[in-house]
C-alpha cells in the first residue's frame, strides 16, 4: 500500500497533509490559561485534580489531500468542538493547526475570514439556513460577503444549486423545502465558495433513516465529482464505515483510535472500539487483502481485487463451487495471494451468528 | 435497603430545622423590640440626625449641572438644547402634515401654505396597512378605531399625540436596538447596561419627569424625551434577548460563508432576530402610549392633556371621552405593530412581478393622499371633518356618575368603609408599628434563604437605603397599599386563570380580554373607581388591583397548559379525580411559573401606585407626585430609586425562588 497509483483514493498514508493538528485541547474551567505552560503543553496533574471540562484532549491528527476523513465518536465525547476548533469558530485552549501551509492559530481575524471564504466550507447538523433569503439567497451568501456582484454570484450560486439537484427550486424559501432538499441548500452554500477542504458537521443526523441513505449516497457522488478533502462528523458507526477513508474514534475528548474501517474491525485498540464493531457485518469492511493466504498453487476459480471490500465480491465467490480458490491481485495486476471460498463462507456465518 | 430509607430524609429536615430556627429567632427579637418600645425608639422611627441629605445633593447637582457645567466648546444647557433641537425638525414636520399643514409666519398671523393630511386619507392609509399587515378584518378594526377619533371630536388632539408617537417610537426602537447591539457585542457593557436597565423598567417615570423638565423645559419635546425614556429599556433587552437566541449554528453558518462582525450583523443576526425584535417595537409603541398622560404633565398636549384637564376638574365626561381615544388608538396601534411582526414568512414568487404588482397598497394610498389634497380645496369637509358632524357622550358619563351616586352611593361606601375599617386599616397600622431595624433583618434573612447570603446583603442593603434617606414610613405605606393589591389581584387571578387553563372557550374569552386590558393606558384606570368611589386608598387599591391582575391571570394559565402532556396523561391513568390532578400535580408544577405572575403583578402594582398619587394616597408614589409639582429633581429622583428598590427587592427574591424550584423539579 506504499505508492498511490493516480486516480486511486489514498490510504492512511503517502498523501500530502492538508490538515494537520498536533496536541490541541479545549478546556472550560477558570482560569484555563494558568494550566498552559509557556510551551503549549497542559500541566495535566492539575487538570485531573481540578474542576476542569476536557471537551476536547490532546487530538492529534492528519487530513490527507482528497480524503475522507470521519470523526465518530457519541454525544459528549467532544467531536463537534474539535470540528470547531479546526475552524476557529471555537478558539482551541493550545495546540496546533496548520491548513495547507498556514498556522491557523496564528491567524488573524481578517486572515481567517479570507481562509473562510475562500478555502473552507462547512455543513451544519439544522441546516442553519436563514430563513428570510430564498434557496439562491443562502447560497449566494458567502459570495455577497466577498464583495461579488449581483448577476455574477447568483449565477454561481445556480451553478451549485444544479450540483446538488435542486435545480428549479432556486426562488423557494427555506419552509416550503423538505429536510433532505434543505440539507441540500446547506450543502450547496457550503460548496458555493469553492472550498479547499469540506467540513460537515453529522450533516445528515437530522434526517429520517431513508432519507439519510439517499443523502449518504449523493454525498459519496458529490466527492466522486469534487475530490474535496474531508472532515466529516457523525455519531453512526455505520454511517462512518460507508463514508470513511480513515476514521477517528473519540470518547470523553480524546481520540482513542485512528484507522481505516478494515483496521479498526481486524484490531480495535479497546473494548470501546470494539463494541462499536460488533455489529457490523464483516463482509462490508473487510477486504480480500485481509483473508487471503498464502498461495498454493494455481488453479484458481477466479480473481478478486486486494484493496475492495468483500461484500462487492461476493455474489462471484459465493456462486463457486465448494472447495473453490479465488486469486487475489493488486492494483498492478500481480497476484498477492489465494482466496479460498470456505474462509468467505466462515466469515458470513460467523458475523450472522454475531447477530 | 430499610437504613438508606430512614436517612434520606434527615438532611432536608436538618436544613428546614436551621431556617425555622433563625425565623423563629427573628419573630421573637421582633416581638421583644415591640414590647421595649419607650426604651429603644430609634429602632421604630429612623432619628433624623442620622438621615443622609441625598435629595439635597442631587438637586444641588442638578443645579450645577444646567447653571455652571461647562463643556469647554459649550455648556451643558447648550447641549441640551441642541438635543431638543434635534428632537424638534422632525416633529415639527410630521405635526405640520399630520395636525396643523404646512405654515409660513408665527402665532396668529400664520398663514396655510399647504393643508395637512385629510382625516380621510389617513384612515384610509390606515386601513391599507392593515390590509397589508393581515386582512380586511383588521383594516375595519383601524378603520372603526380612528373614526371613533373623527365622529367625537378627538381628531385634532389625537393628531398631535400620534405625531410625538410617530417620532418618539423609531427613535427609541434604534436607540434600543443600538445598545442592545453593544451590549451584545460587548461584555463588560452588558455588565454595565444590565443594572441600569433593572433600575429604568423599575423607578417611577415621575422620578425622572423633574430632571427632564429641568434640562430641557416644558415643551412636546421634552414629554418626546422622557416619552423615550421611558419606552426604550425594553426594547434593549428585547434586543439583547433576540440577539442571544439566534441558533448557535446560524450564527455559525455566517461566520463559516466569511462574513466580517458587520456583515454578520446585518446579513445574519438581524434579519434572524426579525421576528423577536418585532415584540420589541410592539412594546415601544405601547409603553409611548401609556406615556401619553403622563407625558402631557411636561407638555405634551393633545389626548394626554386632555384626559388630565378633565380628571383635574372631575369633568367625567370629557375624560371618559380622550381617555377611550387613547385607548382606541393603542388598540389600534397595537393591533397593526402585532399584525406586521406575525406576517407569514415569505413564499416565493413563480414569475417576477412587475412593481405595482408589488405595491399594490401604496399605491392606492398616493392615489387617495393625492385626490383629497385635490379636492379639499372645493369641500373643506374633506380637511377637517365638520363641527357639526361630531357627536359627544359628554353628557351621558356626567348623568351616569349622577345616577350611580343617587341611587347606590349607599351601598358603595358601606362597602368601601367596611374594607377600610376591618381590612386596610388594622393592616397600615401593624406594618407602620413594626420597628425598621427588625424588617430590613426579615428582608436580608428571607433574600438569604432564597437565594444565598449576597442575595441577603443586597435586599437588607436595599432596605436600609430605605430608612436612612428618611423615606420608611412612606415605604410601609407603598408596602400595604401595593401588598393588599397584589394579595385581592392572585386572590382574583389565581382562580381565573385555573378555569382559563382547563376550558378552551373560557381561555379565549379571557385572552381577548387580557388584551385589551393590557392595551389600556395606565391612567384609564383611575377614571371609573374615581367616578365611583372618589379619591382616597381604596380607590387608589381597587385602580391598582384592575391594572395588576392581567399577569397573574396569564402566567397562572401558562404554566398549568405547559406541564408535559405526558405527566397529564400519567396521572390521569393512575386514577386521579380533576380535583387531585390540579392539587397533585398541576398546581405544585405550575408554581415557579405562578410565581413569575405575581412577581409581574407586584412591579406593575408598583407603578400603577405611583400613578394613583394623583388620586390622593400617602406613599411614596405622593412624594415623587410633590417632586415633580415643586420640581425638586433630589427629592423625585430619591423617591423613585426607593420604590425601585422595593421592587428590586421582591423581584430577585421571588426570581431566585422560582429559578431553583424550576431547577428541582427539572423544567429547565
Amino acid at each position: 500500500m506504499s505508492d498511490q497509483p493516480a486516480g486511486e483514493r489514498p490510504q492512511s498514508t503517502g498523501a500530502a497533509a492538508k490538515l494537520c493538528c498536533k496536541h490541541v485541547w479545549k478546556i472550560f474551567g477558570d482560569d484555563v490559561p494558568s494550566l498552559i505552560g509557556a510551551d503549549g503543553s497542559v500541566d495535566e496533574a492539575r487538570f485531573e485534580s481540578g474542576d476542569y471540562i476536557g471537551a476536547v484532549r490532546d487530538a492529534s491528527f492528519e487530513v490527507h489531500d482528497g480524503e475522507t476523513f470521519v470523526i465518530m465518536g457519541l454525544s459528549g465525547s467532544g467531536k463537534s468542538t474539535l470540528l470547531r476548533c479546526m475552524t476557529r469558530l471555537i478558539e482551541p485552549s493550545t495546540g496546533e493547526i496548520h491548513f495547507e501551509s498556514e498556522d491557523l492559530m496564528q491567524a488573524s481575524e481578517a486572515q481567517l475570514i479570507d481562509m473562510r471564504r475562500h478555502k473552507m466550507g462547512m455543513v451544519f447538523q439544522h441546516f442553519a439556513l436563514l430563513p428570510n433569503r430564498s434557496v439562491i439567497g443562502n447560497v449566494a451568501l458567502p459570495l455577497e460577503v466577498q464583495g461579488i456582484g449581483k448577476a455574477e454570484r447568483e449565477q454561481r450560486a445556480l451553478d451549485v444549486i444544479k450540483l446538488v439537484g435542486l435545480e428549479g427550486r432556486e426562488q423557494y424559501y427555506p419552509r416550503e423545502l423538505s429536510g433532505g432538499q434543505q440539507q441540500r441548500v446547506g450543502i450547496a452554500r457550503s460548496l458555493a465558495g469553492e472550498p479547499d477542504i469540506w467540513f460537515l458537521d453529522e450533516p445528515f443526523s437530522a434526517l429520517d433513516p431513508l432519507i439519510r441513505r439517499e443523502m449518504q449516497d449523493e454525498f459519496m457522488r458529490l466527492q466522486n465529482v469534487l475530490h474535496k478533502t474531508i472532515v466529516f462528523i457523525t455519531h453512526d458507526f455505520d454511517e462512518a464505515i460507508r463514508l470513511a477513508d480513515r476514521i477517528a474514534i473519540m470518547k470523553d475528548g480524546a481520540i482513542i483510535q485512528i484507522g481505516t474501517p478494515e483496521q479498526l474491525v481486524l484490531h480495535p485498540a479497546t473494548d470501546y472500539v470494539e463494541e462499536f464493531t460488533q455489529g457490523i457485518p464483516r463482509a462490508k469492511v473487510l477486504s480480500a487483502g485481509a483473508l487471503m493466504r498464502d498461495v498454493d498453487g494455481d488453479n484458481f476459480a477466479g480473481k478478486v481485487h486486494a484493496s475492495v471490500s468483500i461484500e462487492t465480491q461476493l455474489d462471484a465467490i459465493l456462486n463457486a463451487d465448494r472447495g473453490a480458490v479465488f486469486a487475489v491481485y493488486d492494483d498492478e495486476y500481480n497476484v498477492v495471494g489465494a482466496l479460498p471460498r470456505e474462509v468467505v463462507v466462515e466469515l458470513l456465518s460467523a458475523s450472522q451468528r454475531q447477530e | 435497603m430499610s437504613n438508606a430509607a430512614v436517612s434520606l430524609p434527615r438532611p432536608a429536615s436538618l436544613t428546614l430545622n436551621r431556617w425555622v430556627l433563625l425565623w423563629g429567632l427573628m419573630i421573637l427579637v421582633t416581638v421583644v423590640l415591640m414590647m421595649s418600645k419607650e426604651s429603644l425608639p430609634w429602632a421604630f422611627k429612623y432619628p433624623r440626625a442620622w438621615q443622609l441629605p441625598l435629595a439635597g445633593w442631587i438637586s444641588d447637582f442638578m443645579k450645577w449641572l444646567i447653571n455652571s457645567f461647562d463643556l469647554g466648546l459649550f455648556t451643558f444647557k447648550d447641549l441640551t438644547r441642541g438635543l431638543a433641537w434635534l428632537v424638534e425638525q422632525p416633529y415639527t414636520l410630521v405635526r405640520s402634515l399630520l395636525s396643523t399643514g404646512f405654515l409660513s409666519g408665527v402665532g396668529s398671523d400664520a398663514v396655510q401654505v399647504f393643508p395637512r393630511i385629510s382625516w380621510l386619507a389617513l384612515i384610509a392609509g390606515l386601513m391599507l396597512l392593515g390590509h397589508y399587515a393581515r386582512d380586511w378584518k383588521l383594516a375595519l378594526l383601524v378603520g372603526g378605531c380612528f373614526g371613533y377619533l373623527v365622529v367625537f371630536g378627538q381628531w385634532d388632539s389625537a393628531m398631535v399625540t400620534l405625531s410625538s408617537i410617530i417620532i418618539a417610537v423609531p427613535i427609541g426602537i434604534l436607540g434600543g436596538m443600538l445598545l442592545g447591539i453593544l451590549g451584545h457585542r460587548s461584555r463588560g457593557f452588558r455588565m454595565v447596561l444590565i443594572p441600569i436597565l433593572d433600575l429604568m423598567q423599575t423607578v417611577p417615570v415621575f422620578a425622572y419627569l423633574v430632571p427632564v423638565l429641568l434640562l430641557f423645559g416644558f415643551s412636546p419635546v421634552s414629554a418626546m424625551i422622557a416619552t423615550i425614556i421611558y419606552a426604550m429599556p425594553p426594547m434593549v433587552r428585547v434586543t439583547l434577548l433576540a440577539l442571544e437566541h439566534i441558533s448557535a449554528e446560524v450564527v455559525e453558518a455566517g461566520s463559516m460563508a466569511g462574513c466580517s462582525r458587520r456583515q454578520l450583523l446585518w446579513k445574519v443576526l438581524l434579519p434572524s432576530a426579525k421576528h423577536s425584535l418585532m415584540v420589541g417595537v410592539n412594546q415601544v409603541v405601547m409603553l409611548s402610549l401609556n406615556m401619553v398622560i403622563i407625558a402631557s404633565m411636561i407638555g405634551a398636549g393633545g389626548l394626554g392633556h386632555d384626559v388630565l384637564t378633565a380628571l383635574r376638574r372631575l369633568r367625567i365626561g370629557e375624560g371618559v371621552e380622550a381617555g377611550l381615544a387613547i385607548t382606541l388608538l393603542a388598540i389600534a396601534l397595537d393591533r397593526l405593530s402585532q399584525a406586521y411582526a406575525n406576517r407569514p414568512p415569505p413564499m416565493h414568487h413563480t414569475r417576477p412581478p412587475a412593481l405595482w404588482q408589488r405595491h399594490p397598497h401604496a399605491l392606492v394610498f398616493l392615489v387617495i393622499v393625492g385626490l383629497t389634497w385635490a379636492l379639499g380645496v372645493y369641500l373643506p369637509a374633506l380637511n377637517t371633518y365638520p363641527e357639526s358632524w361630531q357627536i359627544t357622550t359628554g353628557a351621558f358619563w356626567g348623568d351616569l356618575v349622577k345616577y350611580i351616586n343617587v341611587n347606590y352611593f349607599d351601598t358603595l361606601e358601606s362597602f368601601k368603609n367596611f374594607l377600610l375599617l376591618n381590612l386596610m386599616v388594622p393592616f397600615k397600622r401593624f406594618l407602620l408599628s413594626l420597628p425598621w431595624v427588625a424588617v430590613v433583618a426579615m428582608v436580608g434573612l428571607g433574600g438569604w434563604q432564597l437565594g444565598g447570603w449576597r442575595l441577603g446583603l443586597l435586599t437588607a442593603s436595599l432596605a436600609t437605603f430605605i430608612a436612612i434617606v428618611g423615606l420608611w414610613t412612606k415605604a410601609m405605606v407603598t408596602l400595604y397599599l401595593c401588598g393588599l393589591a397584589v394579595v385581592i389581584a392572585c386572590l382574583i387571578g389565581v382562580p381565573i386563570g385555573i378555569l382559563a387553563a382547563r376550558n378552551e372557550r373560557l381561555h379565549r374569552i379571557v385572552g381577548v380580554i387580557i388584551d385589551t386590558l393590557q392595551t389600556l393606558p395606565s391612567f384609564v384606570y383611575l377614571m371609573p373607581v374615581v367616578m365611583l368611589f372618589r379619591v382616597g386608598d381604596f380607590a387608589a387599591m381597587l385602580a391598582v388591583i384592575a391594572y395588576a391582575i392581567t399577569p397573574i391571570i396569564r402566567y397562572t394559565d401558562h404554566g398549568i397548559r405547559h406541564i408535559p402532556g405526558e405527566l397529564i396523561e400519567a396521572a390521569r391513568q393512575v386514577g386521579m379525580t380533576r380535583g387531585q390532578l390540579l392539587h397533585k400535580v398541576q398546581l405544585p408544577l405550575a408554581l415557579p411559573h405562578i410565581m413569575l405572575g405575581v412577581n409581574q403583578t407586584i412591579m406593575m402594582a408598583l407603578s400603577m401606585l405611583v400613578i394613583t398619587a394623583l388620586v390622593g394616597t400617602r406613599e411614596l408614589g405622593q412624594e415623587v407626585y410633590i417632586a415633580l409639582t415643586k420640581a425638586d429633581t433630589g427629592r423625585g429622583v430619591v423617591a423613585g430609586v426607593c420604590v425601585a428598590f422595593i421592587a428590586i427587592i421582591s423581584d430577585r427574591m421571588i426570581g431566585a425562588w422560582a429559578s431553583r424550584r424550576k431547577r428541582e423539579l427539572g423544567l429547565e
